[in-house]
């Protein structure tokens, strides 16, 4: 019996350090908060969680097939393929929140392109976060996100820029360029709109200019001439300029409208990247000759974004639809490039990605050279390399004229 | 008197509490408002005017509610998405081409009439469609069943149309003998709103004197009143209900038509919220009842414009305009406290209810 228990014990021994040094067995974990471990012939699974349905699914949709092109561009990851699980943030809280728990629950995801959304990205970075997650945004703009104070929460990250810097640069596009003194601002109450708007005018009020107006329409509003009303009708005057940064089908009704309410004739109108899109364009129509629409600028140069147009016209038939594909093409690159940077590869194939790793890695993001500009990550997530341009909206062209 | 007083209980106070409170917060809103006096007559008049135009639309819509309750006794949810089926196809088959060769604007009324044809036909065929496929199979299934059944329906329909036709939004064309403003009670109000107020009262008188005067609408009322008999008087109940599907689906579709002329916008997902806004003019107004349905929509359409500015702006609450569906649900939760039966329905009979 004695002897029966030597032998087992030394052969137990015998494996385990064959299986510690030997050249047959997978990667193992060393990850503080776990890994993502895939087989020798798995694909490594990221996911998205994008707006792809409803009324801005365009918004969406556009950021997906940039995700779609970066993976088919790159080719394997770490010797891997890559299979994206396309999620829908709706766009809206509630969307966001479960889009954030079915990623979560899927232990084979390694990374989130997403969300689409602002309103999305609230809920759905405190879930990806607690649960050792980490997400790349494409186009959430909004302060509060990558803000300590408010809502940034570890494992966020965009390569979307900061409407601080976008609110800037309307204001002073409207205040220095324009030379307008009183402008009015609507949002509609999602945290990107909200803080675009409010970006907006602690600018516009910074410069000496006058905000007769700050109020707020409802996502699937149609009717906005009560609002717009009020405004005209507002105790400094009505507005010279009006900015709504909200997105496409408010906008448009907003457009619309706002030529047809007494007092806000003359007044400028303008919109912001939530409803820069050709479809928005088509949306808005006649109404929109003469509207400033401010936005990132999106003369790239460079051989990848011509690469990029081609692929996308070959995958889905036209030019971009919307505005933040190449940052979705830029986020899945970062988290590409991480996953190579720290996934362990195991004698067999296997891979395994510490999740830990993953965000110090994606944090630690320095002078990325993507479509968008050079990409480099702050503590609190913000990647973008922020460029604002206006364009002027005549006959459903947007035309580039500022900077 | 006494025993009276000891019935009262608990829940009746806290009802009544709520019930006090906002009549009280209501009234020093609008005293407040009327206090500071932010905007002028004109501007209060048009604040009216845009709600009866909106308020106009919810009462055609509710009227498809309001017919096939009476019918059925069954919320058709889908009806949002009759209403938003044939603008649909409206505007993307004749709409957009007759706009892109001109022939529109120098033609309206032709174009117009082209228009509202195609928009009523197509609507009635979905709901017809609609009825044939996911209700009447339904028929003698509990109550709770086809109101589910609504529901897919319109994700359904919705998501067909989505398909067809895209999901992006589509604009309408700008009809330029429509597009000026004419002035009324010293304020400008936009000629499509004229339009939509005159169109509405004449589809609902029409709408009034067909259920009211016609043998259809006589067989129409007396499904409503029991199906039973009424297939023993020799009626075809099936062929009613269909009609009565038709009817209101005609009127959505009517709707959608007044709807494009005046947001000059349409999208899959139109049909929505108009729907849930119409549904409840029905039940404001008091479902089953064709006149509750036109008084609730335009009811809730004036709230919807004039209650913000109206109850809030005293009270210094910021982008207020974004609560307005704050106050008209609240108004309906009022409505439905004082008066169960909506602002001019009927006390339905034990049976029905």
């Amino acid at each position: 019996m004695k002897k029966m228990l030597f032998i087992l014990s030394v052969l137990v021994v015998a494996s385990m350090v064959l299986a510690a040094c030997g050249p047959s067995g997978p990667a193992e974990c060393a990850d503080e908060l776990g890994c993502a471990e895939y087989g020798p012939d798995d694909p490594i699974r990221i996911a998205s969680a994008l707006v792809i349905t409803g009324p801005d699914a365009q918004l969406g949709l556009d950021s997906q097939h940039g995700v779609e092109i970066a993976i088919a561009m790159r080719g394997d990851v770490a010797g891997h393929s890559v299979e994206l699980q396309a999620e829908d943030d709706g766009c809206n809280a509630e969307g966001g929140q479960a889009a954030g728990q079915k990623i979560v629950s899927d232990p084979s995801i390694v990374a989130v392109v997403g969300t689409s959304c602002s309103g999305a990205g609230v809920p759905m970075s405190k879930v990806i976060s607690e649960a050792g997650y980490v997400m790349v945004s494409p186009s959430n703009t909004a302060p509060s996100l990558t803000d300590p104070a408010q809502a940034f929460n570890p494992g966020y990250l965009r390569t979307a820029h900061n409407d601080k810097v976008q609110g800037a640069a309307m204001a002073k596009f409207a205040y220095e360029v324009l030379g307008l003194k009183t402008a009015a601002a609507i949002h509609d109450g999602d945290p990107y709109t909200e803080g675009l708007a409010n970006a907006f005018r602690e600018s516009f009020e910074g410069m000496g200019g006058k905000v007769v107006a700050f109020t707020a329409v409802s996502k699937g509003d149609t009717d906005m001439k009560p609002v717009l009303t009020a405004v005209a009708a507002s105790e400094g005057g009505a507005p010279e300029f009006l900015f709504f940064p909200v997105f496409t089908a408010e906008c448009a009704f907003l457009a619309k409208q706002t030529k047809e309410v007494s007092g806000l004739e003359n007044t400028i109108a303008a919109a912001a990247d939530g409803c820069f899109s050709a479809a928005a364009a088509e949306a808005i129509g006649e109404a929109g000759n003469g509207m400033y629409f401010s936005g990132p600028d999106l003369s790239f140069s460079g051989d990848t974004y011509v690469t990029f147009k081609q692929q996308y016209n070959t995958l889905f038939g036209s030019d971009p639809i919307s505005v933040f594909h190449a940052h979705a093409f830029d986020a899945t690159n970062m988290i590409f490039d991480c996953i190579e940077s720290v996934g362990v590869t195991g004698a067999d194939g296997s891979l395994s990605v510490g999740r830990a790793a993953m965000r110090t890695c994606l944090y630690a993001t320095s002078g990325f050279q993507g479509i968008t500009g050079t990409l480099t990550c702050n503590q609190y997530g913000d990647c973008a390399d922020p460029k604002i341009s206006v364009s002027i909206l005549e006959n459903s062209e947007y035309k580039r004229i500022w900077p | 008197m006494q025993r009276r007083l000891q019935n009262i209980n608990y829940l009746d106070f806290v009802l009544w509490f709520i019930r006090v409170s906002i009549i009280v917060f209501v009234a020093w809103g609008t005293i407040a408002t009327l206090l500071d006096n932010p905007y002028s007559a004109d501007v209060w008049v048009n604040f009216t005017v845009l709600g009866l135009a909106q308020g106009s639309m919810y009462a055609l819509i509710a009227i498809g509610y309001t017919l096939v309750y009476g019918v059925l006794f069954m919320i058709n949810f889908a009806h949002g998405e009759f209403f938003m089926s044939g603008i649909m196809t409206a505007t993307v088959f004749i709409a957009g081409p007759l706009s892109a060769s001109g022939y529109l604007n120098n033609h309206p009324v032709i174009s117009l009439l082209l228009i509202l044809v195609v928009s009523m036909i197509t609507s009635v065929g979905v709901a017809i469609l609609t009825e044939r496929v996911a209700y009447r199979p339904l028929r003698k299934a509990p109550r709770l069943v086809p109101l589910i059944t609504a529901l897919g329906a319109s994700t359904f329909l919705q998501y067909t149309f989505r398909g067809l036709f895209g999901s992006e939004v589509k604009p309408f064309p700008q009809v330029e003998a429509l597009s000026g403003k004419i002035s009324f009670l010293g304020t400008e109000i936009l000629q499509t709103q004229m339009v939509v107020i005159i169109a509405t009262v004449i589809m609902l008188v029409g709408l009034y004197l067909f259920v009211m005067r016609t043998k259809t609408g006589k067989a129409i009322r007396a499904v409503a009143e029991d199906k039973d008999v009424a297939a023993l008087m020799g009626i075809d109940v099936d062929r009613t209900i269909a009609i009565t599907f038709a009817l209101g689906a005609s009127m959505a579709g009517a709707a959608g038509v007044l709807y494009a002329l005046v947001f000059r916008q349409v999208h899959f997902y139109m049909g929505f919220l108009p729907g849930l806004k119409a549904f409840t003019a029905a039940v404001l107004g008091g479902i089953g009842s064709i006149p509750g349905a036109a008084v609730g929509g335009l009811f809730l359409g004036i709230f919807e414009s004039v209650g913000p500015p109206l109850f809030l702006d005293g009270l210094n609450v910021p982008a207020y305009h974004q609560l307005k569906d704050v106050i008209t649900f609240t108004l309906l939760v009022l409505v439905l406290i004082f008066r169960p039966q909506g602002i001019v329905g009927e006390r339905l009979a034990e049976k029905k209810a």
